[in-house]
């Protein structure tokens, strides 16, 4: 086997081109253990709390908002015909989306032996996972009786006496979305054990002993013995392979909402494979918005290095690129089917009333990501952060172009409208993001936002590199022989 | 690395979990039967602004249902009678009555009586009285033996599986139009088996589908 012994030589600057660092700064195990388990066992930061009161205080708005359309009824929203879906199901669409770079990075780079997912995993999957609380908000606040949500799911009824509508896709979301959001905790959770037995055994050694009662309840009875480790993996693995199908499903039949329906605009089989790399897009995006701050604020930079950001800004690059090829597929079938309807749609999306978002979409989804062809501009946290936004609201403005412009010009003229959202739709929105914030500041406060035992696997790796030292308080055992 | 829980934790563990299931369950099953219409709907007696008997009108008396609640077989909404109905009779019948004095208001004023509706259905349901009497389903099916009642209570759960039960197998439920409002009716023989003949007869097909109640 080739070793670094056999390899010719190459310069140290060079090779360390060749193999970034996905862990800077020559720390040994035992310092970045205590890296990250400081900003969870230390004194809580000021602005951690100032963080917090703002965000618990939109989240808040959002409850008052909810509380008043339950009591009011679903009329508070601005929906209504021609436009009868409007901010709920673009929200939603957007929140899922969202979620879907945590599941990629999580299980489908992983089973690609990715190593620099190891860094941001565990701060992905978590937004997954609180992406999905804000969504599933949507739908079940839109039946208007959100203590009957069980009647979405098929279990024995006895105040309808029949079954869901198997053949409508909006039951096919609420198994994709369920599927979802399981298989993802389940993931996030297993992940999380060692990490949890690490902050046990060391509130343990502390004499913290309540804390200590506390955490070996959630690590499960976590010994870190090699047999624990060898059923980890496997496990590991497993729901590596569960979840990638989903990466591709969730997304798809959220699609078939629009895609199986008539109405022009939304008929369209490129559906699937366009809302995908539009969810990982806008995933991706999410991830950079969070971690720059996180990363900043907790001082992580060591952890999350540019190569991590590099990494996530060309699958930025690849999914916009993929999504503005969708955007000019459309395009051309409208005008190549001949149809009427699909051409006015098209037409209509772009210089109708509705131009003005669909101008903002493009220039956010597809002309804004072409600059991360330029390595420095794909390492500039600046330039990242405020690329990430741009995406951001690109994506959430492609979901508002597709539904409103496709609804507000009915079939007959007599039945077109324009969208307004009132001021309900607007304070929920802007609350969903107060909710996200709450649950991902307290995930910060009290669960280690760096997948540590991962983390020190590519640690381990990167030291056999050529241009890498070994890890700081490991001798090298291996010295030339097989690894 | 100290042990850090105690072996007497698992009883204490093990128990805790079995209560803590069994709680949710019987929650859960509290939860279902509480809210069920059958308890939160059936049996509604609201207070009447007169305590008109059904009793004594409609079963000692043996006034037809039609008498007072004119459009049921005619429109979709089953009237209630204006005070001038009561005052057929009532201008000569206990004309004095205390207990008449809002009816004899209401004729003066020609401001309704406020009664309480007893079968409140949710707006998004289309319910008409036309379609269902006009094919022989008999007032009682819905509203029970009204004329043994002194005050109207509801005593079905009035909820869609309920109507659905009704739809998917409405032969028990079918009578010759006649006798739609002779509530002690009863067929001869077989009550399914005549409600076949009429549903053949008839050809009579109700909606299952959303639309058929839902617009």
């Amino acid at each position: 086997m080739a070793t670094t012994a056999t390899l010719p030589q190459i310069n140290k600057p060079l090779a360390q081109e060749l193999n970034p660092s996905l862990v800077e700064g020559n720390l040994s195990y035992h310092e970045v253990t205590e890296q990250v388990c400081e900003i969870v066992e230390g004194a809580v930061h000021r602005n951690w709390y100032i963080g917090f009161a703002i965000s618990f205080s939109i989240f808040l708005m959002m409850v008052g908002m909810l509380g008043y359309q339950l009591f009011t009824g679903v009329g508070v929203w601005g929906n209504n015909a021609p436009v009868a879906w409007a901010w709920d199901i673009t929200n939603f669409v957007f929140w899922i989306g969202i979620g879907h770079a945590g599941t990629l990075i999580s299980a489908v780079l992983f089973l690609f032996r990715q190593k620099w997912r190891t860094s941001i995993n565990r701060a992905a999957e978590a937004m997954t996972l609180f992406a999905v609380a804000c969504a599933a908000i949507y739908p079940v606040m839109h039946t208007g009786r959100p203590w009957r949500t069980y009647w979405l799911f098929p279990v024995p009824n006895l105040d309808l006496n029949m079954w869901q509508n198997f053949r409508s896709p909006l039951m096919w979301d609420v198994f994709a979305i369920s599927t979802y959001g399981s298989v993802s905790a389940v993931f996030w959770y297993m992940g999380l054990i060692p990490d949890l037995a690490t902050l046990r055994d060391r509130a343990a050694v502390a004499g913290k002993h309540t804390r200590a009662m506390i955490l070996g309840v959630f690590s499960l009875g976590w010994r870190f013995s090699a047999r624990h480790w060898t059923n980890y993996e496997k496990m590991y693995l497993l729901l590596a392979a569960i979840s990638t199908p989903l990466v591709l499903s969730v997304h798809s039949i959220v699609s078939f909402d629009f895609a199986t329906s008539v109405i022009p605009g939304w008929h369209t089989t490129i559906f699937p494979p366009y809302f995908v790399a539009g969810a990982v897009f806008s995933g991706f995006a999410m991830v950079q918005t969070l971690l720059l701050v996180t990363r900043w604020a907790l001082g992580l930079e060591n952890l999350i290095t540019s190569k991590h950001l590099d990494n996530m800004n060309k699958i930025i690059l690849a999914t916009g690129m993929i999504v503005g090829y969708a955007y000019a597929t459309e395009f051309f079938i409208a005008w190549y089917s001949a149809n009427q309807y699909e051409r006015f749609v098209f037409f209509n999306r772009a210089f109708g009333p509705y131009w003005w978002a669909y101008a903002l979409m493009v220039s956010c989804n597809v002309l804004s990501p072409q600059i991360f062809w330029v390595k420095s501009l794909r390492t500039n946290v600046i330039v990242t952060f405020i690329m990430s936004i741009f995406v951001n609201i690109g994506m959430w403005f492609e979901r508002f172009v597709i539904i409103a412009s496709s609804l507000h010009r009915d079939f007959m003229p007599s039945s077109w409208g324009y969208f307004q959202p009132s001021y309900v739709d607007i304070c929920t929105f802007i609350g969903t993001f107060g909710f996200f914030m709450t649950l991902f500041l307290l995930f910060l406060r009290f669960i280690p936002c760096i997948a540590l035992s991962e983390v020190k696997g590519a640690m381990a790796a990167q030291a056999h590199l050529p241009g890498h030292e070994p890890v700081k308080g490991t001798t090298p055992v291996h010295a030339g022989g097989h690894h | 690395m100290p042990q850090i829980f105690p072996k007497k934790l698992d009883f204490f563990t093990r128990f805790s979990g079995a209560v803590l299931i069994m709680a949710a369950l019987s929650g859960v099953g509290l939860a279902y039967y509480v809210m069920s219409p059958e308890v939160l709907e059936t049996g509604y007696t609201p207070a009447q602004p007169v305590p008109y008997s059904h009793k004594l009108h409609a079963g000692n008396l043996g006034m037809d249902c039609y008498y007072c609640h004119t459009t049921v077989d005619k429109a979709a909404h089953a009237a209630i009678p204006p005070a001038e109905t009561c005052m057929n009779c009532h201008s000569k019948v206990k004309e004095k009555s205390a207990l008449l004095a809002p009816i004899r208001e209401s004729y003066e004023t020609g401001k309704a009586v406020p009664w309480v509706n007893v079968h409140v259905m949710p707006d998004y349901v289309y319910f008409n009285h036309q379609s269902h009497v006009t094919v022989g389903v008999s007032c009682v099916s819905c509203h029970g033996r009204v004329d043994q009642m002194v005050e109207v209570k509801q005593v079905q759960p009035l909820n869609m599986a309920w109507c659905l039960d009704c739809h998917r197998n409405p032969a028990p439920n079918l009578r010759p139009v006649q006798y739609v409002t002779k509530l002690d009716w009863k067929p001869e023989g077989d009550p399914a088996e005549y409600g076949r003949q009429v549903i053949a007869a008839k050809g009579i097909n109700p909606p299952q589908n959303c639309s058929g109640c839902h617009r």
